[in-house]
């Protein structure tokens, strides 16, 4: 008798065995059955862990970079390995990193691909008040090392009002 | 010292739903968020985790909804109390069994409790007994606002709030109602319910999420996808489901009383023999039991006050609250043995049920 296989995502033994086959490249994902269940693979209606990665119809675009590429997140180091074992993600910039992996599986798994929902106001406005100051001191510097001395006298009034009235505090 | 407090307030759980609404023990609504430039804590490294843990515990805790609650860091937490407070839905099985620098803030009335570390850096849930959606919504986005003012969360204008997991990502909001169900149990149809609900992007699950049995006839109702739809239109949608099985349960107890009341009276008949009775349950059976009181209640063959001694058994018969009672760690046939015993006390003054059908 062969050892009986180990879950892809605890330890526990697999009795549920997923077998796709995408660009006749070979997927083979072994789970227990409650990781099964906890990733809708025994729902005939759900998405499975398989789905997060290649979905059919969608898997044309890139399929070798896909499956042999091997993303790593910049910032994180979280590898697309990692990712296909877990469903899961290591940060926020992950979400870029693996944007062509995560569109596709996202829109199968929700109603729609934008979120509509609450904004958070000062995270956005953090990072606009960020964003614009980013740019005013590039200008600074350009200004500076350009010598245009009134420019950089502007700019640099332009920053203090900002610093001032725009600090993260109340809005509206 | 922990426990002693859990005990000492009322649980929204414990304290559920009243004749209004039978259905519909609680709902309860959670939201995930991310501190913006730190790793997820299943990828952060222990010093990072450290660092959320230190940033968000006091933020949380300083929240005027968690005067006089409850602070704690999960490795703080005995093994029994970690099993009270998932039995009580304030922390998840996931934070109970979280390596380190975890932590959870509870309120003083157990209606908030936020996690930290968890899946995600910050898992905000709001319980409210009964069917009030519109209340917890208020109270979660309140909470969630006043924590944005001291911390900088994940987001991308385009998805939305930034999750571990891309299942939750968009709102990062899971809404449910615990509902109970026997009458689609008993007439089997549950799993004809499951099936349409899944289809329309609502999951079900048992009474302790991912993985739990459905023993009780408790169900977990909740949205499934979290991306595309704003909270509001999340919830709706939501209710909608939840009308339509409320009334397919509603009609399904017409049925059975209208088709074989006699089957239905011998079992609950028999539930409360067993409980006034009995010298050995387990949770399990105890959770039936209750169920079919509890329907009894709803159908007035018990007085209104039982409502809240089965509701509370819901939660007090669960293997942890069961040690807690006792005083000391004890096996699970001395459990089954002290369980019967503080059910046989409950019992004792309930007067017998009527077995006789009220008219609407």
């Amino acid at each position: 008798m062969a050892k009986p296989l180990k879950c892809d995502l605890c330890d526990e033994s697999a009795t549920v065995h997923l077998t796709q086959i995408v660009n006749n490249q070979i997927h083979k994902i072994d789970l227990c059955e409650s990781c099964a269940e906890q990733k809708g693979i025994t729902d005939p209606n759900g998405y499975s862990l398989a789905d997060l990665l290649v979905k059919p119809g969608q898997e044309a675009e890139e399929p070798l970079e896909v499956t042999a590429g091997g993303l790593v997140c910049d910032e994180c180091g979280y590898t697309q390995r990692e990712f296909k074992k877990t469903g899961r993600l290591g940060c926020e910039s992950c979400y870029a990193t693996f944007a062509n992996l995560l569109s596709p599986a996202l829109a199968g798994m929700h109603k729609g691909e934008r979120h509509k929902g609450k904004v958070p106001a000062r995270a956005v406005e953090r990072k606009t008040y960020e964003d614009r100051l980013n740019s005013l001191e590039g200008d600074l510097q350009l200004a500076i090392e350009e010598e245009h001395y009134e420019d950089a006298a502007r700019v640099r009034d332009e920053i203090l009002d900002l610093k001032k009235s725009t600090k993260p505090e109340e809005s509206e | 010292m922990l426990i002693k407090s859990i005990f000492g307030g009322k649980s929204e759980m414990t304290e559920a739903s009243s004749k209004k609404c039978p259905v519909v023990l609680m709902t309860r609504i959670r939201l995930a968020r991310n501190l913006s430039d730190t790793p997820f804590p299943g990828w952060a490294k222990a010093p990072q985790r450290k660092g959320v843990l230190e940033t968000c515990l006091p933020a949380v805790a300083s929240l005027t909804q968690m005067k006089r609650g409850i602070t704690a860091e999960v490795e703080e937490l005995s093994d029994l109390e970690k099993q009270i407070l998932v039995e009580r839905h304030l922390i998840s099985r996931e934070l109970s069994g979280s390596p380190e620098k975890a932590g959870v803030v509870i309120s003083k009335d157990q209606s908030v409790s936020v996690m930290i570390n968890e899946e995600d850096h910050l898992r905000i849930q709001v319980i409210k007994s009964g069917y009030r959606f519109k209340q917890a919504w208020n109270s979660v986005n309140g909470i969630d606002s006043s924590l944005e003012d001291e911390l900088d969360y994940a987001f991308s204008s385009q998805i939305g709030f930034l999750t571990a997991c891309p299942t939750n990502v968009g709102t990062g909001m899971r809404a449910s109602a615990m509902m109970h169900l026997p009458a689609l149990v008993i007439s089997s149809q549950m799993e004809k319910v499951v099936r349409a609900v899944n289809q329309l992007g609502i999951a079900v699950r048992g009474l302790f999420g991912e993985g739990s049995d459905a023993s009780g006839s408790i169900f977990q109702i909740s949205n499934q996808t979290t991306l595309g739809e704003s909270e509001q239109e999340i919830i709706k949608r939501l209710s909608s489901v939840l009308r339509t099985i409320i009334d397919q349960e509603m009609n399904a107890r017409e049925k059975i009383l209208e088709k074989d009341p006699n089957k239905l009276f011998d079992k609950i008949g028999r539930a409360y023999g067993i409980l006034q009775n009995s010298h050995l349950l387990t949770s399990s059976e105890c959770m039936n039991l209750a169920s079919l009181v509890r329907f009894g209640v709803d159908l007035e063959m018990f007085p209104e006050k039982t409502r809240n001694i089965v509701d509370r058994m819901f939660i007090e018969c669960q293997p942890g609250h069961i040690q807690h009672h006792a005083g000391k760690a004890i096996d699970s046939n001395e459990r089954d043995a002290f369980r019967s015993q503080y059910l046989r006390n409950q019992f004792e003054s309930i007067d017998k049920p009527v077995f006789t059908i009220q008219e609407d």
